[in-house]
């Protein structure tokens, strides 16, 4: 029997605004069979974004969903998660919202290690403004503000993650849809800070200036471009050239904020 | 028995006035000189199961709050004058998403760094103008240690009764000043809840106007689900540009505070009875107002101070009957003219408006005051 998505959805809410081609729905899908393989009450799911194409999933999905401002959505994630840690906190959001505007949020939840997923859909563009460069558009790549190539060098998101301080980083691509889900779920199930970049397309404002031919090229590139960790293992320096890894990038154990936070009341109450 | 007494600063009050009030969660960024609140709140939050949290910026503790009142705590977060201004991103999205929160900022010089330890009354403007679009503005500025502690109370119910943020700002001399302070009792001051939403969750839409222009508020983990965004939104919450709704919406969120003036707008008069000259002052200025119209009084001149306690919404009604009755206002303040400019407004060029202007970092002094007001003719 097919998988039924439509009981995670919130009736009268599609069809979604993204684009033709667009990766965001396949993730979309993952997140809610990662829900689903969980069993999470979405009841006490809250799901939170910042701004932009990425930004309007939780719109869709019917838990508790909270659309902030522009680069906010860690910081109002961990609002909530303080507030009712028994929640599951999930944030979603693209690459320009987690990594540019949002940046400093971004790194604090990571070192704080405060227990949510965060799903980063990256497309390396601002898709919602029209196609600006973001931090993860690659160097030389055409943006509606670069016009004679992207002179920028872009973040590796996951690295950043790790280096943060987040206890829980993989990566996958749009084009391997059915591991998006197992990616997500293992993200959840770790108890501290997750971040799951998913590397994402977008044909509207990325793939036609930067010559793919059709999204089908573009997932092509998604997964040409792309090495399991564990395959990778076997692989020459000059193999991976060119190549990101995939999955489960980095794994710790490490006290989690608001289990830490509780041993603060207990302190403070016991005096 | 004897009520409990303590020797505090106004930062020190406001934070005990959020407890008071019910206060369980603080998020801030340190910053002089309202950085008090934070440390007590980061002492005693905890001691009563509550939660304190240092966010990475100005921004990130005003979303903290926001998140966490939709989690149903009581929420307060603490700045001052560069913080605010960071903060305003962040103040009209709890206006349009209307979700209750306490802003308590204290009035250093400004603009950007300016004078961080002097005191100022220069962002009484930005509490209503700073965060972009239109939007219901609350401002409430205490003059005393146990003003500053009963007005965050007030703020708090405010802010749950309307669903809307609501700002506190004390001067800086208000804000580290030390006074005596009678705590009140439990109970002793009203503390007033959310409205929790009566239908089931099914039935629930986090902007229904069937239940008034101040719409139920479900919080988030209690079985509601719902959608909350920084978009002009319909009543279920969800985004929508139709123009009837959008207009609709956009005046109900001020509707609900400025149809509710006689509520919320509260004030003192001072000798106002037979006064001919009106020093009209608020926060620590008030204090040398009232100073001044005790010693112009003494030389005969029939002075008299209307005291301003809300700032927004302004006055207005009572300034205007006032303006119909005396021969003129005096209105110090520690900036360029903003209250005086509200005030001009309000006597529609009645009488003059004589304003008496620092931003040296130093307080008004009570004979600058007296001097203006024997300018009244």
């Amino acid at each position: 029997m097919a998988f039924d998505y439509d009981k995670y959805i919130r009736p009268g809410k599609l069809p979604h605004i993204w684009c033709p081609g667009c990766g965001h729905g396949i993730v979309m899908k993952g997140l809610i069979r990662a829900i689903d393989s969980l069993q999470l009450d979405t009841k006490n799911t809250a799901i939170v974004s910042g701004i932009g194409c990425a930004s309007r999933l939780p719109g869709y999905m019917d838990c508790c969903t909270l659309h902030t401002a522009h680069g906010r959505a860690a910081a109002f994630a961990t609002g909530v998660k303080m507030a009712k840690p028994e929640m599951n906190v999930i944030l979603v959001g693209g690459d320009g919202d987690g990594t540019a505007i949002g940046g400093n949020h971004f790194i604090h939840a990571c070192r704080r290690n405060i227990d949510m997923t965060y799903i980063i859909l990256n497309n390396k563009i601002y898709g919602m403004t029209g196609g600006q460069f973001s931090p993860a558009t690659p160097t030389g790549a055409k943006a509606s503000t670069t016009p004679y190539g992207n002179p920028d060098p872009p973040f590796d998101i996951a690295k950043l993650a790790i280096g943060a301080g987040a206890t829980f980083v993989a990566r996958g691509t749009a084009y391997h849809a059915t591991q998006i889900d197992k990616l997500i779920a293992e993200a959840i199930q770790h108890k501290g800070f997750s971040v799951v970049e998913i590397l994402d397309d977008c044909p509207t404002t990325y793939g036609r200036r930067n010559k793919f031919k059709s999204v089908i090229e573009m997932m092509n590139h998604l997964k040409e471009t792309s090495v399991p960790v564990k395959a990778a293992e076997k692989m020459t320096a000059e193999q991976l050239q060119g190549k990101v890894l995939t999955g489960v990038l980095y794994k710790e154990e490490k006290p989690e904020y608001t289990t830490e936070y509780a041993k603060v009341i207990e302190r403070a109450q016991a005096k | 028995m004897a009520k409990k007494v303590a020797f505090l600063q106004g930062n020190e009050a406001a934070a005990h006035g959020a407890i008071y009030a019910g206060c369980n969660f603080f998020a801030g960024y340190p910053i002089t000189p309202s950085t008090e609140v934070a440390e007590v709140c980061s002492l005693e939050l905890p001691k009563l199961g509550g939660k304190f949290i240092q966010m990475e910026d100005e921004i990130g503790a005003m979303a903290a709050i926001l998140g966490a009142s939709l989690a149903g705590s009581k929420v307060l977060t603490a700045t001052s004058g560069p913080g605010l201004s960071l903060k305003q991103e962040l103040i009209g999205y709890g206006c349009i998403a209307e979700i209750p929160c306490v802003i308590y900022n204290v009035m250093r010089g400004g603009p950007s760094t300016g004078m961080p330890t002097g005191p100022s009354q220069s962002d009484v403007m930005a509490a209503k103008w700073g965060t972009h679009g239109d939007h219901p503005a609350i401002l409430l500025v205490p003059a005393s240690v146990q003003e500053t502690y009963e007005e965050i109370i007030r703020a708090f119910n405010l802010s749950e009764k309307y669903r809307t943020p609501v700002m506190v700002m004390p001067d800086e001399i208000v804000a580290h000043m030390r006074e005596r302070i009678v705590f009140p009792e439990p109970g002793e001051i009203e503390v007033v809840p959310r409205k929790a939403p009566t239908v089931p969750p099914e039935q629930y839409k986090p902007y229904d106007t069937s239940f008034g222009d101040v719409p139920p508020l479900a919080s988030y983990g209690t079985g509601y689900k719902f959608h909350v965004t920084g978009l002009n939104k319909m009543q279920d919450g969800f985004p929508t540009t139709k123009a009837e709704i959008v207009q609709a919406e956009e005046e109900r969120q001020v509707r609900k505070v400025n149809a509710n003036v006689d509520d919320i707008v509260t004030f003192e008069e001072y000798l106002l009875d037979d006064a001919e000259v009106v020093v009209i002052a608020y926060g620590s200025t008030s204090r040398s107002a009232r100073y001044a119209v005790n010693a112009a009084r003494e030389q005969g001149i029939k002075a008299g101070m209307f005291r301003i306690k809300t700032f927004w919404p302004f006055p207005d009604k009572q300034i205007k009957a006032l303006a119909g009755k005396v021969k003129g206002f005096v209105t110090p303040e520690m900036n360029l003219g903003m209250c005086t400019g509200e005030v001009e407004r309000c006597a529609q060029g009645k009488v003059p408006v004589l304003g008496i202007f620092r931003v040296d970092g130093e307080p008004i002094n009570p004979d600058q005051i007296v001097a203006k007001i024997k300018e009244v003719k």
